[in-house]
């Protein structure tokens, strides 16, 4: 019979330095007088390869390990790592993170020990991504990816692309006793084609990935896919005419326009910000901010998706967390420390860049739940406006609501129908209000493709986001054309 | 890391160095480059009072780069046993055999490196801050207290933080260069919430003060108080109507123009032809009063070395001279695929100074007579390939040379190429916190989207 994920990852993490229960008995009687206090043992294993010009130019292999300490009393948060894994090491860092504790806490009678761990469904496998393929199969797929685009137009004049693999072991210790281990893949390919043709250049990036091995990209013509869709979008944005400025109507196709959901509300709705009084929707659940049918969830427990996790940075099962119901706001992403503090359960979103980042709520997977609405009814009853497709990033001012999208491919509607492609702009509207706007909703429910990253207070963590087709009466268009 | 840790991580850093370099020969490398580094810091953020965390960062790291005749292979660890570490150049070999093959790839010409053994201890870059936690605390306090205290519109705070930082690091590779970077860093911030009483809208602004030197970072009251006044001013913004506008950048989101340009102008961007600014060396993309140099010597500056991540000797350069391109910003490898010199850019530039065209930033106000002042830009919809340019900002409207109301959730947008030509003038209210030195920049002719 295989090892549990705990075994392995203990294999992985504590038996070459030796560290045992006692050990962590130890450490946590360092951190008594603690509301909550937890030690993250991490290991990551990454690689990537890069392909330019017709040639593999380089690749790249990295070795990361380390452990994270942290105490929290009341509000306040002591942390300390260390990129060693042993035991004087984890003394040291528990040591300066009790930094923020009340000396000279007693009255703690019970050892530490490890209790029966919970039964955790995994939502990827414990295989290793990166042996999922050779190494001569890895570079068969970029020059897959080179062939491909080359072949799908004469326009093509450069193509870059390149794959990258994570195999992450994580055990989490915390001073209640639980014991959680989670072991995690996440594959990523891109692909960036230059175009040129009539003297005008352009050039498109796509890409797709999730918690999977290498050989997810050896399946389903995805090479090819994702190498025609980015030829196809730097030559649509070659025909590109200047996008108007100033209030539109806007129809914004489904999947990974979603990132709209991740920034004007998702963001918002994160428990630190709420907590502190922070964010625009600070003390505003049961209150309404969307339109009628609008239902956004944020869902760690999607099988295989770049956004999921089997269990939270802190050892906490992940959930299909309801943040809007029916146009109705229902809740916020918690982590530990701030459901504690506003008197909640955490839901799972508690996440962290690495061991040598503090946790904090973030997102998982957010999307929208669809509607009733068929895409092409949605498109023929405009009249004048904006169809974006495609997105690049996007930013929130979480205390003034403001948020931003980039579109990266986008038509005019005119009399109801698709006709130019226009210029890359900026979207920018006030997340409290922009899903009142939304008057109709597609039946066509769609996630993205798996190269989601989020950036929050310095950190990064891989997430995803989807939707159905949405018309929104009234978001200001950022173009040069007023 | 105080002067000590320095000393012996320097030794113990040489003594790694010298061994990867020997196991990449071992392991079949020809040539190999390596960085290293090691640091260690505090950092402190107390929220309405309160200690909120308490943060200390300890890193290291390896990363290798070796060749086996022109194939590259690369590799990174944090962990600097000698098993990760042999681990860690046999990877890096691995790679290697199965990259192909790529003429302009390699160690960077041997005679455009610094001479063997170089470091920048000279430009006093290192000044570590023996910074307790209670001392931390108490500055961290004292500078959200001056803000909250500041005015009764100052409702919330969204935390103030204090960091110190200091470390070393190491540059090194088979042609013999060793170069050493002892440096420190040491920041104060402070960020808070502002709301009209009766009104909903609330408003978030910051401000922040940084230096390699602790006793030359902006007193505790000076940035509390600073960051409560750009919070107030922004009240009661508004989302003016869309229309063609002259916009003043303030010099703190002014600087993200220059770096739209040197990106344009970087060795990738020319010979993969996916920039707005091809083969533009001799050419006038700016008006003939636009100066900008590079000065990668001045003293306690954050982008300054005496040497980039390939070891070659930085020297002082200019870039636009009377609005014509002088040279691109290139490593050794764009270098090469353009047939030009490596200009000692590996890694990024070394304080660009865009010279200022003298006025102050009230003479700048009166010139713009009638725009937009953008504080901040969020968002980032910049294509580089054909320069078009269109971001979500925030402000102040002017009219008569004089601020009349805040600005918000509105978009500016252009393309650079005219953009970069339409330059009317460069304040003297320089902002000297990060590698680019700019005062406000003036342009005219752009487009404000909004209501």
């Amino acid at each position: 019979m295989s090892q549990s994920p705990l075994q392995q990852a203990q294999q992985q993490l504590f038996e070459p330095s030796g560290i045992t229960e006692s050990h962590l008995d130890k450490v946590f009687s360092q951190l008594q007088g603690a509301d909550l206090a937890d030690l993250y043992f991490q290991s990551t294993r990454f690689e990537s390869w890069g392909m330019e010009e017709g040639i593999i130019k380089n690749g790249t292999y990295s070795i990361e390990q380390g452990v994270g300490v942290r105490m929290v009393v009341g509000e306040q948060t002591g942390f300390a790592y260390s990129d060693e894994i042993s035991f004087d090491a984890l003394t040291t860092a528990a040591k300066a993170a009790a930094g923020i504790g009340k000396a000279g806490q007693t009255g703690r009678v019970q050892a530490w020990q490890a209790n029966t761990p919970a039964k955790i469904n995994p939502l990827y496998s414990v295989d290793n991504p990166l042996a999922a393929l050779t190494e001569d199969e890895k570079i068969a797929l970029l020059n897959l990816a080179d062939k491909e685009a080359r072949a799908a137009s004469p326009y093509v004049t450069q193509v870059m692309a390149n794959i990258a693999g994570v195999h992450e072991h994580i055990l989490i210790a915390d001073i209640e006793g639980n014991l959680n281990a989670d072991i995690r893949p996440l594959v990523r390919m891109n692909i960036t084609v230059i175009v040129e043709k009539d003297g005008k250049r352009e050039s498109a990036g796509t890409g797709g990935g999730g918690r999977y091995g290498f050989d997810y990209f050896t399946q389903a013509d995805r090479v090819r896919d994702y190498a025609n869709e980015a030829v196809r979008l730097a030559l649509v944005n070659l025909d590109a005419v200047p996008a108007p400025a100033g209030s539109q109507t806007v129809v914004l196709g489904s999947g990974w326009p979603g990132i709209l959901l991740h920034e004007a509300i998702g963001h918002g709705l994160e428990g630190d910000f709420n907590r502190k009084g922070t964010s625009a929707f600070s003390g505003r659940v049961g209150e309404t901010v969307a339109a009628k049918g609008v239902t956004v969830v944020d869902d760690g427990t999607l099988e295989n998706r770049r956004g999921s996790l089997s269990i939270d940075d802190e050892g906490t099962q992940t959930n299909c967390t309801t943040l809007i119901e029916n146009g109705v706001l229902k809740g916020y992403m918690q982590d530990k420390l701030n459901a504690k503090l506003m008197g909640e359960q955490s839901t799972g979103n508690g996440r962290r860049e690495s061991y040598a980042h503090l946790p904090m709520p973030r997102m998982t997977n957010t999307y929208m739940l669809p509607g009733n609405d068929d895409p092409e009814e949605i498109l023929a009853s405009v009249k004048n406006g904006l169809y974006a497709v495609n997105f690049g990033g996007g930013q929130v001012d979480i205390t003034s609501g403001k948020f931003v999208f980039s579109a990266s491919e986008a038509y005019l509607i005119e009399n109801g129908k698709i006709t130019q492609p226009v210029k890359g702009a900026t979207l920018i509207g006030n997340g409290p209000d922009v899903l009142t706007r939304v008057s109709m909703i597609g039946n066509d429910l769609k996630l993205d493709a798996g190269v989601g990253v989020c950036g929050k207070a310095g950190q990064s963590v891989p997430v995803g986001v989807g939707q159905p087709t949405l018309k929104i009466d009234g978001l200001t268009v950022g173009g040069t054309e007023a | 890391m105080n002067a000590s840790e320095i000393t012996i991580a320097d030794t113990e850093m040489r003594e790694v160095s010298e061994l990867v370099l020997k196991l990449s020969k071992k392991y079949g490398a020809t040539d190999a480059e390596l960085s290293l580094n090691r640091g260690a810091g505090l950092s402190v953020e107390v929220h309405k009072g309160q200690v909120d965390k308490l943060e200390y960062n300890r890193d290291q790291g390896l990363n290798l780069t070796v060749y086996i005749g022109q194939h590259q292979g690369s590799a990174t660890t944090g962990d600097l046993s000698p098993q990760a570490i042999e681990d860690t150049v046999k990877a890096a070999c691995n790679i290697a055999k199965y990259t192909g093959e790529d003429k302009y790839t390699g160690l960077a010409d041997a005679e455009l490196m610094l001479a063997d053994h170089a470091n920048n201890n000279d430009l006093d870059l290192y000044h570590p801050w023996d910074l307790n936690a209670e001392q931390a605390i108490e500055i961290a306090k004292e500078c959200e207290a001056a803000a909250l205290g500041f005015d009764k519109r100052i409702i919330n705070s969204d935390g103030a933080s204090i960091s110190s930082y200091s470390g070393i690091g190491m540059i090194a590779n088979t042609n013999g260069f060793t170069g050493i970077m002892p440096s420190s860093r040491h920041s104060l911030s402070c960020s808070v919430i502002g709301q009209t009483q009766g009104s909903e809208d609330m408003q978030r602004d910051y401000w922040y003060s940084t230096s390699r030197l602790h006793n030359q970072l902006d007193t505790a009251e000076t940035v509390g108080k600073k960051s409560a006044e750009r919070t107030l001013a922004r009240l009661n913004g508004k989302q003016i109507s869309t229309r063609k506008a002259n916009i003043l950048y303030s010099p703190e989101v002014a600087r993200s123009i220059i770096g739209h340009f040197t990106s344009a102008i970087g060795g990738g961007s020319q010979y993969r032809k996916s920039t707005y600014l091809l083969d533009c060396v001799d050419t006038k993309v700016f008006p003939e009063f636009i100066h900008l140099h590079e000065q990668p010597h001045l003293k306690q500056a954050f982008g300054s070395s005496y040497f980039d991540k390939e070891g070659v000797a930085t020297n002082n350069r200019n870039i636009v001279v009377d609005g014509i391109v002088q040279n691109y910003i290139m490593g050794s490898y764009s270098a090469r695929q353009l047939g030009l010199k490596s200009t000692a850019n590996s890694g990024g530039t070394h304080n660009l100074t865009l010279d200022t065209t003298g006025q102050s930033f009230d003479e700048l106000l009166k010139m713009l007579g009638t725009g937009l002042y953008v504080t901040e830009l969020i968002g980032n919809s910049v294509n580089g390939i054909t320069g078009d340019y269109s971001r979500g900002a925030a402000g102040f409207w002017v009219e008569n040379g004089e601020i009349q109301y805040p600005v918000e959730e509105v978009t500016v947008a252009g393309n650079l190429k005219d953009m970069l030509q339409n330059i009317v003038a460069v304040g003297n209210d320089v902002d000297l916190r990060g590698g680019t030195r700019t005062g406000s920049i003036l342009i005219e002719g752009m487009t404000v989207a909004g209501a």
